[in-house]
């Protein structure tokens, strides 16, 4: 039982860096982007490939979050440059992706278990020594996703955070400030698929393998992470989106290891999530229709409050 | 300052529906003018702010603005020199940041959108000055977001947030259109004090005569893609909705409407 847990809150960390990346397209820049099915893996095939050929398992971290935002500005600029509509620039380009993974890792399975990993190397041996062994890549990944956590939170509140915050909700307001909104569109993207292909990287490294299909469903399982996340603890509660969002991924995780406990096969994951997801969203439409209601009830209450703040 | 010379701009062109909006239009703006634009729906009021902005191009003819050609510069870069307030109050402010992030963005216009803060703190007193001055109490609700707030306050946030930096022109797009007529009232009072004080080149469309009539140093009515009436100075004092609404509806007889 305890190992299961342990499981669930190490898939549930690596998936919250996903999960941030789609919380910057989905949620602030209102983009569905279907590139990080791409980006994931490339992130995983670029770190395969790195510590197969025996480079310092840290070194892939960098590399391969801009592997990631390189493939992010590729999406950007499909769809702001030759005005491609979003859904299809992402599809574009992690349909190419895949053979582009393919070709990075060599082969469509590519084992790095023996080689050192962030996870696994002579220092992490000698710190996470006895009973603490089982713990040390949840431990590890806790510390990784709450870096990464503070840095998002504090580009957000930057100049260039607040711009890409107000793209999303309102793209006049971005031109009227004398900026190019495409381009903030791009940096945009660069981020979130440079969070997706950081995911992988850590992914490969915690696995111990690049696989060619990993990266299908991504964006499902992000959004999933993303809407239960938000929809959970941002109403009431005065958390962070990007902590609800990391809580969401690990909550979503639990939900897929009940199901599987229940007697799911592995092969059924897919299924699995699509389900789930279409829960998540059906029950998220009954809340806005609720709150539509209640807003509508309420209507008189504002209009008159208008009124007011006219004479004030 | 602000010329537009034969102008030519057809809609949907080559198709059944072809129309002709503008026919070799011209206007001249001089610097400091207060000009109110009237007409009727589909005169070409708005999709002359819109030439101007650059929100659509033109088929043909120039816009300048002190000289300098801007026919072909992107939308974006014009707004650094014109502040456009729109007839949605939605479309000025961020609804999902709060009134200190919005007015923070406004005050970084012009200035590098980098990884300097987004706030700057020492900036809060002034924000809440020039908040004050709206008379609304928004001062007093900085943390609040935006998309809390009522139409007429977000409109009078827009107009504080689109004139906040240096601009050269000032374009009113129907901006009082979606208000409650108390509030429209409020507004245009606000948007008259602050033109005089700013001393900006101001151009006001608006469906509203009364407005037309007694705000602005000059006023223009369109019909059809040509401006039937361009009054200024006396000629302009001297007018009232009385005599803008006779020749309002002269033009729509005309049409048959």
């Amino acid at each position: 039982m305890g190992s299961i847990i342990t499981g669930i809150i190490e898939e549930g960390l690596v998936y919250a860096i996903l999960s941030f990346g789609i919380y910057i397209t989905y949620s602030i820049l209102d983009f569905p982007d279907l590139s990080v099915d791409g980006t994931y893996p490339l992130g995983a095939a670029v770190t395969a490939a790195m510590i197969a050929a025996g480079a310092d398992p840290l070194l892939t971290l960098p590399v391969a979050f801009l592997a990631g935002a390189l493939a992010g500005v590729l999406t950007g600029t499909i769809h702001v440059k030759l005005g491609v509509r979003d859904l299809l620039s992402g599809i574009i380009v992690s349909t190419g992706l895949y053979s582009i993974n393919l070709r990075i890792a060599g082969k469509s399975n590519l084992p790095i278990f023996s080689k050192d990993s962030i996870f696994s190397n002579g220092l992490v041996d000698s710190i996470f020594a006895g009973g603490l062994a089982a713990f040390s890549n949840a431990i590890i990944l806790f510390v990784i996703v709450l870096v990464l956590k503070l840095l998002l939170d504090a580009y957000l509140n930057t100049r260039s955070g607040y711009l890409l915050r107000a793209a999303g909700s309102n793209q006049k307001l971005v031109i009227s400030l004398a900026k190019n909104d495409g381009t903030v569109k791009i940096i945009g993207l660069a981020l979130a698929n440079g969070f997706a292909a950081f995911a992988g990287c850590i992914m490969a490294q915690k696995q111990g393998f690049f696989e060619l299909s990993m990266g299908t469903g991504m964006m499902v399982i992000g959004l999933a992470n993303v809407i239960i996340g938000t929809q959970l603890f941002t109403r009431r509660g005065r958390l962070r989106a990007t902590t609800a969002v990391a809580l969401g991924a690990i909550i979503y995780r639990a939900c897929v290891a009940l199901a599987i406990n229940a007697g799911m096969q592995p092969g059924d994951m897919k299924l699995i999530t699509a389900v789930l997801f279409l829960i998540i969203i059906a029950l998220g439409n009954l809340r806005k229709d609720r709150i539509r209601k209640m807003s509508h009830e309420g209507a008189h209450d504002s209009s008159r409050g208008t009124a007011s703040a006219g004479e004030g | 300052m602000l010329s537009l010379k034969k102008i030519n701009k057809y809609y949907n062109p080559g198709t059944v529906n072809e129309m002709c909006l503008f026919e070799d239009y011209d206007l001249e703006i001089e610097e400091g003018e207060f000009v109110s634009i009237v007409g009727s729906n589909g005169s070409g009021k708005t999709s002359m702010l819109n030439i101007i902005c650059g929100s659509i191009g033109v088929d043909s003819g120039s816009i300048s603005i002190d000289g300098r050609d801007i026919t072909h510069m992107p939308e974006y870069k014009r707004a650094d020199f014109i502040g456009r307030v729109y007839q949605n109050p939605a479309l000025g402010t961020c609804p999902d940041m709060t009134i200190l992030e919005n007015m923070s963005l406004a005050d970084t216009k012009g200035k590098p959108f980098d990884l300097r803060r987004g706030t700057d703190r020492s900036r809060k007193d002034y924000y809440r000055e020039l908040l004050s001055g709206l008379g609304l109490g928004l001062e007093n609700k900085l943390e609040v977001k935006v998309g809390a707030l009522s139409g007429g306050q977000r409109q009078a946030m827009a107009l504080l947030m689109s004139t906040m930096t240096d601009i050269d022109f000032l374009i009113l797009d129907e901006h009082t259109a979606a208000l409650d007529p108390k509030t429209a009232d409020l507004i245009m009072e606000l948007t008259d004090r602050l033109v005089r004080e700013k001393h900006l080149t101001t151009l006001m469309v608006t469906h509203n005569l009364r407005y037309a009539a007694e705000y602005g140093s000059r006023l223009i009515m369109m019909h059809e893609g040509k401006n039937v009436l361009d009054l200024r100075g006396d000629e302009k004092l001297s007018t009232g909705v009385e005599d803008l609404l006779s020749k309002f509806n002269a033009i729509s007889i005309e049409c048959g409407n």
